[in-house]
């Protein structure tokens, strides 16, 4: 069977850190860092609340070069306080986004791993969020791509989970989860009934990077690993082509998932969801490699 | 929260870094800063914890390692989030690696 | 000529007698070899009597959980004065029996999850307790002067001869049924099913007297299951130090691990960071374990020849009975495990054990007692002691004999090594001036501290500071200053005497990492051959069937 390769060095996404992220995907030395940690303050919103912040106020942004093409790119750090956007955080990333705008790289990689909006900086951060949107947008509308990787211990939940399906594309690990609103907060407003969210198979198995290729929402699947994600990245950019957000497109896109809507309703499970897409046996899939599943999604009804 | 400061003489250290940055803000985690400082045999180092009251152990800790390394002429930054004695100590080893050795 | 011996005042056999008139008790209210579940409560009221010495499975993992509830269930009337003899004290039911008033006494191993209520039992004076043992000890006085009057045990199925088939978790189950059988006792077992024919044959019909198809299979506990996904780098970083420093300088090949982090992680780097520095083979080729998942990567390595098991672990019942070439399998594919023989593996034919504590003093003695709980030991002291009545040679057991006793040196050594980070959660330091032990000695009237492994047996002791050689230490002074000198920042640890804790250092009793050519650095995640359960069920090809619990997919 698929045994891990016992010798090698296997380096995590997952696990790693934000900085231990890019430095793995980018080519050898290319990274450079906007406003690193020694020219920055930790929040101080934070201080004033006696919490102790991190210098880069859990994101990094720069420039490097991915398999030679110039990026900016933007790593979220979800070992601190989940990720969230912050005042500081958010506007690191605005700025990077409108400096993509003028420079013209040839994308845009966003490692997203946050929980969403950061609730200690109540309204700095939802405002940060919507113009993170925003600014996303006005990015692939100046013909940058902006790629969503995903596979961080947080996911992409909540404002970022938005802004993660506002991106040209998103390439996931199985282990990355995506959603809107997060599983806690699911059960915490419609019961225990309605979604168990200790039940972690279960989160997986409607978040995670899994399902959410079967169904379409992103657009590769990576391994858990910097050197595939790296891969992914690269291939899906040398046959990038990509029409500006038009009315029509956003229209048409709208329909679709209006009627995926309809079709899953009801639906309790990704195991129905995948049984419905035609899976013959869908209890293997969580057991399945990557090959496998990118095998069996070619072979599922259109 | 608790800010503490300590300075400590040490061999100088020759960087191959400007800065190094290990670690992160998370539970039981810390981050550490270095850059250079100012004079060549002293290391300043300064504290922001999420537990109070573990001075004594923080400035045992550095101690000992400006004692066992040349951190002469450099200047440390933490943002602790609690982390354990062993954890700063490995966080210290890895910091200083990628300051003097360049990064891993 | 001297006269014949006078027969007690029943005869010679008495026990016999005993047992023929408790067996009639059974057939007089209708009880035959197989009894129906709803009749368990007449059984034992008929067969038990007053003061009697009854042995409870309980096993690590499996548990007579149904006839301990009936047991507890009893009149207090009828059945009183009961002196329990058995392993471990899992379930809130063992406790019962004396909230209730039907058991007084207890001789015990291992109580876990019930420490707490045992400790109020004993300042309320519901409870005596004979000794807190080790296992083979345990087992050692079942022969001896704690023989059962009557056993209660729990098997997977029986035929309808009687015949027992106890399925991979066999345990204690064979020590408990020959002390019992053999000696005029009464056997009694609880089964998940009744079949016509059974797998194999575990106990033989003959050695057992009633048979009951409990209402629910036993309880087992998944005691082995460590996720990889909770080990930490300073663990990865001590794991590097114990292969480097330990495993390979003495060659380690036989041993045992204790159930913590620290070992899973040093499993766990087996096919990674030992392979590469080609200790494949080398090391840890044979073990006396449980069947840990996290030792399925080095299994699969090719690093492991041979595992015989205490008890098994929910989960790998498939895995194993697909490596039979490592694990102890019966003909039907199934292991077979047996605590006694394993703690005997663990005990004489091991070079060394490895485990963890929560509290180590300046002798070197450690303990897992802490205040307000009784919670004895298990197998730890077996496998953490210096056989004295070993003669065979081993690499290993050669180089830690020279060490300590000098080239000249007679005997060998085993190696006994004790991993502990400095500090536990909430700052909690591990080295002390003074073992809880002590204390709870004095509020229990305890004749004796609960020390699980005594200082004297400890050959090395590894922390995220370096390895502390006591083997090298030639004086109680050495001994002291080479623990302080890996104590860190634990009091203990700074108030050491600097200069002479250089000087262990300089002899090569106490390494830094840094002395071993470690580079912390390293020490990450990254090394592990498996960082969560999910990567382990890879390995393991879909053999391995993690319990819900510890699944994420």
């Amino acid at each position: 069977m698929n045994a891990p390769q016992p010798l090698a060095l296997r380096r995590s996404w997952f696990e790693a850190t934000a900085r231990a992220r890019l430095q793995a995907l980018l080519d050898p030395r290319s990274f450079q860092e906007f406003l690193p940690p020694e020219t920055s303050q930790p929040s101080p919103h934070l201080a004033v609340l006696d919490i102790p912040g991190a210098f880069d106020d859990g994101v990094i942004i720069g420039a490097g070069r991915l398999d030679g093409r110039e990026v900016l790119v933007i790593a979220q750090e979800g070992q601190f306080m989940g990720g969230a956007v912050g005042e500081i955080h958010g506007a690191k990333i605005v700025g990077l986004l409108k400096r993509a705008q003028r420079d013209k790289p040839a994308a845009v990689l966003f490692l997203a791993d946050s929980g969403g909006v950061r609730l200690h900086e109540a309204n700095a951060g939802l405002i940060a969020i919507s113009e993170i949107m925003r600014a996303v947008l006005d990015t692939r509308a100046a013909g940058v791509p902006v790629l969503a990787l995903v596979g961080g211990s947080c996911g992409a939940f909540g404002g970022m989970g938005i802004v993660t399906r506002l991106c040209s594309a998103v390439i996931m690990s199985e282990e990355g989860r995506l959603a809107l609103s997060g599983p806690e907060v699911i059960e915490t407003v419609a019961g225990v009934e309605e979604f168990d969210s200790k039940d972690r198979a279960l989160v997986w198995r409607v978040t995670g990077g899994k399902h959410r290729y079967l169904t379409g929402d992103c657009a590769a699947l990576a391994e858990d690993e910097a050197a595939d994600f790296s891969r992914v990245a690269a291939q899906l950019l040398a046959s990038w082509q990509e029409e500006g957000p038009s009315l029509d497109a956003l229209r048409a896109e709208q329909a679709r998932l209006s009627q995926r809507r309809a079709r899953f309703a009801g639906l309790r499970d990704g195991l129905d969801v995948w049984a419905a897409l035609g899976v013959a046996d869908p209890a293997q899939v969580p057991l399945m490699d990557r090959d496998s599943l990118v095998e069996l999604k070619k072979g599922l009804p259109q | 929260m608790e800010t503490l400061e300590f300075r400590f003489k040490a061999a100088s250290a020759t960087p191959a870094a400007g800065t190094a940055l290990c670690g992160v803000v998370g539970s039981g985690n810390l981050e550490i800063l270095i850059r250079p400082g100012e004079p060549a045999d002293t290391c300043q180092v300064s504290v922001r914890t999420s537990a109070r009251g573990f001075g004594r152990i923080w400035e045992a800790v550095i101690g000992e390692f400006a004692a066992r390394h040349p951190v002469g002429g450099t200047r440390i930054d933490i943002n602790d989030m609690g982390a354990t004695p062993a954890v700063v100590s490995l966080r210290l080893s890895q910091a200083l690696g990628d300051y003097t050795g360049g990064a891993r | 000529m001297n006269a014949p011996h006078p027969s007690g005042p029943g005869g010679w056999d008495t026990r016999r007698q005993g047992r023929q008139r408790r067996l009639e008790r059974a057939a007089a209210i209708g009880l035959g070899r197989i009894v129906p579940a709803a009749r368990v409560v007449d059984l034992l009221e008929a067969v038990i009597e007053p003061g009697d010495r009854v042995c409870l499975e309980g096993n690590n993992q499996k548990q007579a959980d149904f006839l301990a509830e009936s047991l507890a269930d009893c009149s207090p009337e009828r059945l009183h004065d009961l002196h329990l003899v058995q392993s471990v004290l899992a379930l809130p039911s063992h406790v019962d029996l004396f909230e209730r008033g039907l058991a007084r006494r207890l001789d015990f191993s291992f109580s876990g999850p019930q420490g707490g209520r045992l400790a109020r039992l004993v300042q309320d004076r519901q409870i005596e307790i004979g000794a807190i043992h080790t296992y083979l000890e345990l087992f050692g006085r079942y022969f001896m002067d704690l023989t059962p009057k009557v056993s209660l045990i729990a098997a997977q199925s029986a035929d309808a001869a009687g015949n027992l088939y106890t399925g991979p978790n066999t345990e204690d189950t064979p020590a408990i049924v020959e002390a019992t059988a053999f000696k005029g006792g009464i056997v009694i077992a609880q089964v998940n099913e009744l079949k016509d024919s059974i797998p194999r044959v575990d106990v033989p019909a003959d050695w057992v007297d009633f048979v009951i198809v409990a209402p629910r299979p036993n309880y087992i506990e998944p005691l082995f299951t460590r996720d990889p996904a909770q080990i930490t780098e300073v663990q990865v970083l001590m794991a590097m130090m114990a292969i480097k420093g330990i495993y390979a300088e003495y060659e380690v090949k036989r041993l045992n691990h204790g159930i913590g982090f620290d070992t899973a992680a040093i499993e766990l780097l087996l096919p990674t960071y030992a392979a590469d520095l080609g200790l494949k083979g080398k090391i840890c080729t044979h073990w006396a374990l449980n069947p840990h998942p996290t030792l399925i990567p080095a299994i699969e390595a090719g690093c492991v020849e041979s595992v015989h098991s205490f008890g098994s672990e929910v989960g790998m019942e498939n895995y194993i009975a697909a490596r039979s070439d490592v694990f102890f399998t019966g003909a039907d594919g199934s292991m077979r495990s047996n605590r006694a023989f394993s703690q005997t593996a663990g005990l004489y034919a091991c070079d060394m054990f490895i485990g963890s504590t929560l509290q180590m003093d300046l002798a070197g003695n450690s303990s897992t007692a802490t205040l307000g709980r009784i919670t004895g030991f298990g197998g730890a002291p077996n496998m953490g002691s210096d056989p004295h009545g070993r003669r065979h040679a081993s690499a290993a057991w050669l180089k830690a004999g020279r060490e300590a006793g000098g080239a000249d040196a007679i005997r060998g050594r085993k190696l006994v090594v004790q991993m502990v980070e400095t500090f536990r959660e909430h700052m909690a330091p591990v080295f002390v001036e003074q073992l809880d032990a002590w204390k709870l000695k004095e509020s229990m009237g305890m004749e004796l501290p609960p020390i699980m492994i005594y200082g004297d047996d400890v050959s090395h002791v590894v922390t995220e500071e370096g390895i502390a050689n006591l083997l090298l230490c030639r004086s109680a002074e050495e001994r002291e200053q080479a623990l302080r000198g890996v104590a860190g920042f634990t009091p203990v640890g700074m108030a050491r005497d600097r200069r002479m804790v250089e000087n262990l250092r300089d002899r090569g009793i106490i390494r830094r990492p840094e002395d071993m050519g470690i580079d912390p650095r390293m020490a990450t995640r990254d090394l592990l051959a498996a960082r969560s359960v999910k990567d382990l069920v890879r390995w393991s090809g879909g053999l391995y069937a993690p319990p819900a619990r510890f699944r994420n997919w």
